[in-house]
């Protein structure tokens, strides 16, 4: 039982940890706070969702058909919108991305209906005999598609020309600029990637969760996953998210049943109130 | 362009620098004072609701605008002031008259107490905790039914005093106006006073803040503690307002929607907290407005509302940051100034690749 | 006892050894300058004065009192004020507020009283606008009075910032590069509010400079620095005239020392 609830949690800490990894990619290049992130995942599991019930592609077609048109999506949404807020206070980019939010959410609503959907899963309700400990294949499912796409993006940033360049964009835009890097497309593929990545959450989230327009919600969850980690920091977001999903997991069996609800929030408090800077934050101070 | 000659200090610390101003709000508050003999009890309880608003936008204001501290959780003093006279005036029978007070107050020691952990967290660090505090004051409003009777609700009346009664709408709403008035002249106040100038200063420059002597902590906390005043008591006016209030009324959606009414009206301004509030509570109605540009079967969409609310956010951000307060500003400047303005006196600064991710 | 006194102060940022072992003595109503090239340690030194950064090792006394025991905001207190590099204007009020700022440690009114504007609140601000109208006129800034910081020269700001660090009025006045991005009219000026400042209102002077000119005419000692260590110190002729000072400006031929 308890050791079920680690695997549930920390299959739930993934997701988060995907969102939350989802909000660092951008804030890291562009320093642009992304409150429509969950909204991404929604609309991913959304367009998951219709082309396997609507056109009736087979599964793994779909996730790929649906991954690569939220990559586009984020494209386009750069192109269009987010470059014109380049440089503009932190404070007008979170209310921008939370307008962005509430529109994305509206819209999901009139073209997906405010019902709620389950999402076929290959797997159905099967287990896994562990030992002693029976696990959930979907668990199993989740814990390694994040793990193999942190390995992939760390690949990515580390070895390929695209990724270094983003890193270095991340650690100073005006001498990435100077250096001959466009810092625009680097923007453009950050925020395809980072829809991209939230479009596999809101995937992997769907059949644990039910698709609803108002499943982006659970992005809100994943802000304490990002902070605690130290807003900016990739690892931060992964131990982050696992350090939330696991103990709000534990929390549900522990801690009176509302107490769950807010436990993320509760420990996020908590730690801040040591490290402002979050665990893998670095405070970087004005120098006069 | 308008020149004065000053002859005195004492004129800059007057609150209409004109004389032609005063007159424009005197005649403005007669409009408000006789309002409620004319206009339908609709228009009149908008105004109400605008009237509320305006109080959390200024207290708002006074965090954000004028400290730059983001608050993603002012519904939550703002619950906290409702409850505070619902529990006292329903359960302990309180009168409404000190009650009121007790909420604002009530709330401020609540903001003291985040204000304190708050000091050390700059940016979308304390926007995210200021948020999780709401979410946790959420909870409490749900399990604490002795106060507040959970999901059920409390049912509050409107208040009474002595032989007068400000049950209905009409009479109700003077109460609120005269507390509109009450907080925008405490507002002027704070601008013209040096707690005022070191919300600024902090705003503009911690370091330099310093230098002056300025404490940061003390700063911060005050204006947590003051803004949360603001929030409480405009939340204590709410509750006999809309004589039922529940979880429902506080969610983090109010919270947003409270930014949403400064960053329309003009972040750290008093018009534009009045602006503001009066544009978003009439939003349905200029939505309305509207109706003749769009097809019938949108208007009728679940979620239209939502949609153009989060549209009008979003293009507020993007072509009018200074909001309505600033683009009337503009107009005026136009036309003083007409023919000699040039095409690009208010073009946006491209502000490239400036960071503000160290302070 | 010296008036103000540094002992082996010591800065470190990571590796970098920012101050190190730093001595100094300050005279009450000198005109100190402190030079040396970029990245030698100039701006930390005062950064470490005014509680921006905690030194590693070291004391700073001034008065016989310890510094580094006070918060930065304390600092101001004590009578001492500064103006930085890259100007710390408060950008988005007019130079009036940004004067009137200088003047907040001095206010005696709650909150309260100020919610209500009280005519006691009223009669406080009225004599701090007699003083903050002297350095207005001190500083000949009558013409931008209610310009915003925004809308200012680079020159205008950094004579606003002095007018605000005077304001607090102070006993000791840090100055980090007051002349830096003024034109040679307003540099000159600046020489003569420098002595005015000292000879008048009877301030004591400690100012970084790269303007030797400048340093020149205005300053009665110099303390030397590169790399974070004193390298010479005393009267400014003789340390103009130093050898190591000539070779840290610039550079030794052969390219031997660091
Ligand atoms: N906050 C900081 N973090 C890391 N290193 C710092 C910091 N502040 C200063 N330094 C380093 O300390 C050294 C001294 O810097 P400082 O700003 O004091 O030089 P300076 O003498 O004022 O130079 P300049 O004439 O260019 O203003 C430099 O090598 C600088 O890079
Ligand atoms: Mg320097």
């Amino acid at each position: 039982m308890f050791l079920q609830q680690i695997a549930s949690g920390l299959a739930l800490g993934c997701v988060y940890a995907l969102i939350a990894l989802g909000f660092v990619l951008i804030y890291k290049a562009t320093e642009v706070v992304n409150f429509a992130q969950g909204e991404f995942m929604m609309l991913g599991a959304f367009v998951a969702l219709s082309l396997m019930t609507g056109a009736k592609l087979p599964f793994f077609l779909t996730i790929f058909l649906a991954v690569m048109i939220m990559g586009v999506f984020g494209m386009v949404l750069e192109r269009m919108v987010m470059r014109r807020l380049v440089g503009e206070p932190i404070f007008a980019l979170v209310m921008f991305t939370i307008g962005l939010s509430i529109f994305l959410r509206s819209i999901a609503g009139m073209v997906w209906s405010t019902d709620t959907f389950k999402f076929p899963t290959v797997f159905g309700k099967s287990f896994t005999q562990i030992g002693s400990v029976t696990i959930s294949s979907m668990d199993i499912l989740v814990v390694s598609i994040t793990a193999a796409l942190v390995i992939i993006l760390y690949l990515f940033f580390k070895f390929t020309d695209i990724g270094i360049a983003m890193e270095a964009t991340s650690q100073n835009q005006f001498a990435s600029f100077l250096m001959g890097i466009s810092v625009e497309r680097v923007f453009n593929l950050i925020w395809a990637i980072s829809a991209m990545v939230a479009a596999v959450a809101g995937i992997l989230l769907a059949p644990i969760l039910f698709i609803h327009k108002d499943m982006g919600f659970i992005g809100l969850k994943a802000f304490p996953a990002a902070v605690l980690g130290g807003f900016g920091s990739i690892p931060g977001a992964i131990v982050g998210g696992l350090i939330i999903g696991l103990s709000e997991n534990l929390a549900g069996v522990f801690l009176p049943a509302w107490v769950k609800d807010v436990f993320a929030y509760i420990i996020l408090i908590a730690v801040l109130m040591v490290r402002p800077e979050g665990i893998f934050g670095i405070q970087e101070k004005k120098r006069v | 362009m308008r020149f004065k000659l000053k002859k005195s200090y004492v004129e800059d610390l007057r609150l209409f620098e004109y004389r032609s101003s005063l007159m424009w709000y005197l005649a403005l508050l007669a409009f408000l004072a006789v309002f409620p003999f004319f206009a339908g009890t609709y228009w009149v309880y908008n105004f109400m609701l605008a009237g509320i608003y305006s109080i959390v936008a200024l207290g708002l204001n006074i965090l954000t605008g004028y400290t730059g501290q983001i608050s993603l959780g002012h519904a939550a003093f703002y619950a906290i002031g409702a409850y505070t006279t619902g529990f006292l005036t329903t359960k302990l029978g309180c009168t409404f008259w000190l009650a009121l007070p007790l909420a604002g107050m009530a709330a401020a020691l609540i903001g003291l107490i985040v204000g304190i952990p708050a000091l050390r967290l700059t940016g979308i660090y304390l926007a995210i905790a200021t948020m999780g505090f709401a979410f946790i004051i959420d909870q409490v409003i749900l399990e604490w039914k002795y106060v507040t009777n959970g999901t059920n609700g409390l049912i509050v009346d409107r208040p009474t005093l002595g032989p007068i009664s400000f049950n209905s709408d009409q009479a109700y709403y003077y109460v609120i106006l005269l507390f509109v008035v009450l907080f925008v002249w405490i507002t002027k106040n704070f601008e013209r006073s040096p707690t005022g100038r070191a919300f600024i200063a902090v705003r503009d420059s911690e370091v330099a803040a310093q230098t002056m002597g300025i404490s940061l902590a003390k700063v911060k906390t005050t204006a947590f503690a003051i803004s949360a005043f603001y929030t409480g008591f405009a939340g204590g006016l709410f509750a006999p307002l809309i004589n039922f209030i529940g979880p429902d009324n506080f969610s983090i959606m109010e919270s947003i929607n409270f930014i949403v009414i400064i960053i329309v009206g003009g972040i750290g301004s008093v018009h534009g907290s009045i602006f503001g509030a009066i544009f978003m509570t009439f939003l349905s109605e200029i939505i309305r407005l509207g109706k003749d540009v769009l097809p019938e079967a949108m208007q009728r969409m679940v979620g239209f509302q939502g949609a153009v609310y989060g549209l009008i956010l979003m293009a507020f951000i993007l072509f009018e940051p200074l909001g309505l307060y600033g683009r009337w500003l503009k107009i005026r400047f136009l036309f003083e100034v007409f023919p000699l303005y040039r095409r690009d006196t208010f073009r946006k600064k491209r502000k490239f690749y400036r960071s503000e991710r160290s302070r | 006892m010296a008036y103000f006194k540094i002992t082996d102060l010591t800065k470190r940022f990571g590796g970098v050894l920012a101050l190190e072992g730093v001595d100094m003595e300050v005279e009450k109503g000198q005109v100190y300058a402190i030079i040396g090239p970029n990245g030698a340690g100039k701006t930390t030194l005062f950064n470490c004065v005014s509680r921006v950064y905690s030194p590693d090792e070291g004391a700073i006394l001034f008065k016989d009192k310890d510094l580094l025991k006070l918060r930065p905001h304390q600092i101001a207190r004590q009578g001492i004020a500064r103006t930085f590099q890259n100007i710390e204007l408060f950008t988005n009020a007019t130079v009036l507020d940004n004067i009137f700022l200088g003047r907040y440690m001095y206010k005696k009114s709650s909150v309260l009283s100020e919610a209500f504007f009280t005519p006691w609140v009223k009669d406080q601000e009225l004599k701090a606008r007699r003083k903050v109208e002297e350095i207005i006129d001190f500083l000949d800034l009558q013409a931008y009075r209610d310009e915003r910081i925004s809308s200012l020269s680079f020159g205008i700001q950094k004579i606003v910032e002095l007018g605000r660090a005077l304001a607090l009025d102070p006993e000791l006045l840090l100055l980090d590069e007051p002349s830096s991005g003024l034109n040679p009219e307003e540099s000159q000026d600046l020489c003569f509010w420098i002595e005015d400042i000292k000879e008048d209102l009877g301030i004591t002077i400690m100012l970084v400079e790269h303007d030797m000119r400048f340093v020149m005419q205005v300053s009665d000692a110099i303390t030397a620095l590169d790399f974070g260590r004193v390298i010479a110190q005393g009267h400014p002729r003789e340390v103009q005239g130093d050898p190591e000072v000539i070779k840290a400006y610039l550079g030794e031929e052969n390219g031997a020392t660091p």
